[in-house]
């Protein structure tokens, strides 16, 4: 487990360092720069300007540099704010994201497991209909389709919960349930198939041929086995919620990362843009390992070594 | 003998969208106490669904019992709740499947696979289950329980794990044992293991066993009595020294002409039935067997032949044992 923990950690710092570096040279090769929006300036505040931000070196100065800082979790200054750092934007925009990321995995995957379960144990009945058309709506809607009908009959027309806005548990409801669809139609599909699969095996008919009730069947022998493949995918569904929650924070205005990343490459904000990419890799690898421990613990048969 | 199982004219259908595949057309046997009884017949011919039928381990629908009764001790288990049903499977009847590579949860650890049923019938602790479910181990001639006890199946062989499905089904001491196929996905060696455990345990236990295969050499050693199965109905039953030496169905004596002989010579092809089961969507109005039989008659493509007593301890159902029909042969 050691090892294997090692090894993952030596592979997850080449995958950021990789990321890091395409990223930059990404970002530096689209035209414009930081002060482009300001207007006119003297040549002079432009350049003193350039060499604050050390925007005048060479690229691979840069770059360098911008390494070093890295090495000591220091994301850089904001280029547009004269008093945050990049450092600042995560810490308060990080966990509102995550909260409201979390929130929508828990609730999406959970829905999604139940809906899939019933779906396979009903198949081609009533609740499998049912949830598989609830599972295209998710698939086919775009979220940002889904919170504006939210927010005008829920908050809007029937005045239920606040329309926007991030503060009390409140607020989080419609953007998690924005964000949910999705996953949840996504997990019903991929259960309820898995499910399917399952119910079909030998060790089933054996759970039942022991005379074990139905109930405890479907608990204890189908569910944990159908589920392995949810766990695999759970890693995609974490990215998509990320990527997807640029969107929602935009419509509900949650003071979150996905804002300040969008706002970032509008203002060719170098360091935001450098500082929340390389975080969010951060966090999806960090995510990836966990998935990777958790699928040992739910089969057996996968080992985790340090080997090969 | 005391009757343990009498399975009196069951019809089994499976609803398909085809239209209605009629897999067993009028069974009957009996089991008595301790006794080993075979099932074999060619796949498809309704072994495995009447042995299935026995626990009604088969979904409903698309499966569905037509008519005909199962008594297990006097009480018919078609009659049977689901709930009713939970009673008496694993504990008064339990069965063994055929592939054990696929008939354990690979993510449960075996002893808690044999514990289940324990812990379900017997009201018994975690604890003493798991002390029990040892036992049973070391009783299915697996070395080292404790340690095995706690590992999951992808660490048994294929032998091992058939052991342990032996373990499992005899956990709560039933009084009958199905075997479907228990030996047919090992290899030789191993299957020779298993049926001498299984003949082993059947006399320290007493456990009937119904085993159904469609390997001729298993039955001769293991069982008392054999049932023949064709198309979906009994078509000999008797002893075993009676249906391998003295054959009366043709069916039966190609199934017996068909087993390969070690002093055969190795460039003589081997005799087989020539043909193929009827289509039991469509079941034949007369015997089932008559498109392969090579001395049908005009009365067996018109009339299903009934089981005849031949003698005390062998029945058989074709049309050549009926006085008319003597002076013809049977192949």
């Amino acid at each position: 487990m050691l090892r294997f923990t090692l090894k993952r950690l030596g592979w997850a710092l080449l995958t950021l360092w990789m990321v890091i570096t395409l990223t930059f040279v990404l970002m530096h090769s689209i035209p414009g720069n930081p002060f482009a929006k300001e207007g006119k300036m003297p040549p002079g505040v432009f350049e003193n300007l350039m060499r604050y931000y050390h925007l005048d070196e060479p690229l691979y100065v840069q770059y360098g540099l911008y390494l070093k800082s890295l090495l000591q979790f220091d994301f850089g200054p904001s280029i547009k704010s004269s008093t945050l750092t990049v450092n600042d934007y995560i810490r308060e925009g990080f966990p509102v994201s995550l909260h409201l990321g979390l929130q929508a995995l828990i609730i999406g995957v959970t829905l999604g497991i139940i809906f899939g379960v019933f779906a396979a144990l009903y198949h081609n009945r009533y609740p499998d209909y049912l949830s598989m058309v609830l599972a295209i709506i998710g698939l086919s809607v775009p979220n940002f389709i889904l919170a504006t009908v939210f927010i005008n009959y829920v908050a809007v027309e029937w005045g239920l919960l606040p329309p926007a806005q991030w503060g009390t548990w409140k607020h989080t409801i419609l953007p998690s349930l924005a964000l949910a669809a999705m996953p949840m139609a996504f997990t019903a599909r991929l259960m309820r198939s898995s499910m399917l699969e399952v119910l079909s095996q030998d060790y089933v008919k054996t759970a039942k041929a022991k005379g074990i009730a139905k109930s405890m069947v479907i608990l204890k022998h189908t569910i944990r086995n159908a589920i392995l493949p949810i766990v695999t995918v759970l890693g995609v569904i974490a990215t998509n919620l990320v990527t997807g929650s640029f969107v929602i924070e935009h419509i509900f205005g949650i003071p979150g990362m996905g804002e300040m990343f969008v706002k970032g490459i509008f203002n060719r904000d170098y360091p935001v843009i450098l500082g929340s990419t390389v975080f969010y890799s951060a966090v999806l690898i960090f995510l990836t390992f966990v998935i990777d421990v958790l699928y040992t613990w739910i089969d057996p048969r996968i080992k985790v070594t340090g080997g090969e | 003998m005391e009757k343990i199982l009498e399975v009196r004219d069951l019809h089994v259908t499976f609803h398909t969208y085809a239209g209605e595949v009629q897999a067993v057309r009028g069974v009957n046997f009996e089991v008595g106490k301790g006794e080993a009884i075979g099932i074999v017949g060619e796949s498809g011919c309704g072994k495995s669904v009447t042995a299935q039928s026995i626990l009604k381990l088969l979904p409903q629908p698309p499966v569905q019992y037509k008519q005909g009764s199962i008594l297990f001790n006097g009480q018919d288990l078609l009659k049977k709740s689901e709930k009713e049903m939970e009673k008496v499977r694993g504990k008064e009847i339990s069965m063994i499947f055929q592939d054990p590579m696929t008939s354990l949860n690979p993510t449960m650890t075996v002893g808690k696979q044999i514990a289940e049923g324990l812990t379900k019938h017997h009201k018994m602790s975690a604890a003493a289950a798991h002390k029990r479910a040892v036992e049973l181990l070391e009783m299915v001639g697996i070395p080292q329980p404790e340690r095995r006890v706690n590992q999951y199946p992808h660490e048994f062989s294929g032998g091992m794990r058939q052991r342990a499905m032996i373990a499992i089904a005899l956990a709560c001491q039933p009084q009958l044992l199905i075997a479907d196929e228990p030996t047919t996905a090992l290899d030789v060696t191993i299957q020779a293991q298993i049926l001498e455990l299984m003949k082993e345990l059947q006399k320290k236990l007493g456990t009937s066993i119904i085993l159904i295969t469609h390997d001729l050499g298993v039955v001769a050693d293991m069982c008392e009595r054999v049932i023949v199965m064709y198309a979906g109905k009994v078509v000999e039953s008797g002893t075993v020294d009676e249906i391998f030496y003295n054959p009366q169905h043709p069916y039966t004596k190609g199934l017996l002409r068909s087993v390969p002989r070690l002093d055969q010579n190795r460039n003589e092809p081997l005799t087989p039935i020539y043909g193929t089961p009827p289509d039991l969507l469509k079941p034949p109005a007369g015997c089932g067997y008559a498109a392969r039989c090579e001395s049908a008659m005009r009365v067996c493509q018109l009339y299903d032949p009934k089981l005849d007593m031949v003698r005390s301890n062998h029945q058989s159902a074709c049309w050549l044992h009926h006085p008319l029909a003597q002076g013809k042969t049977g192949s």
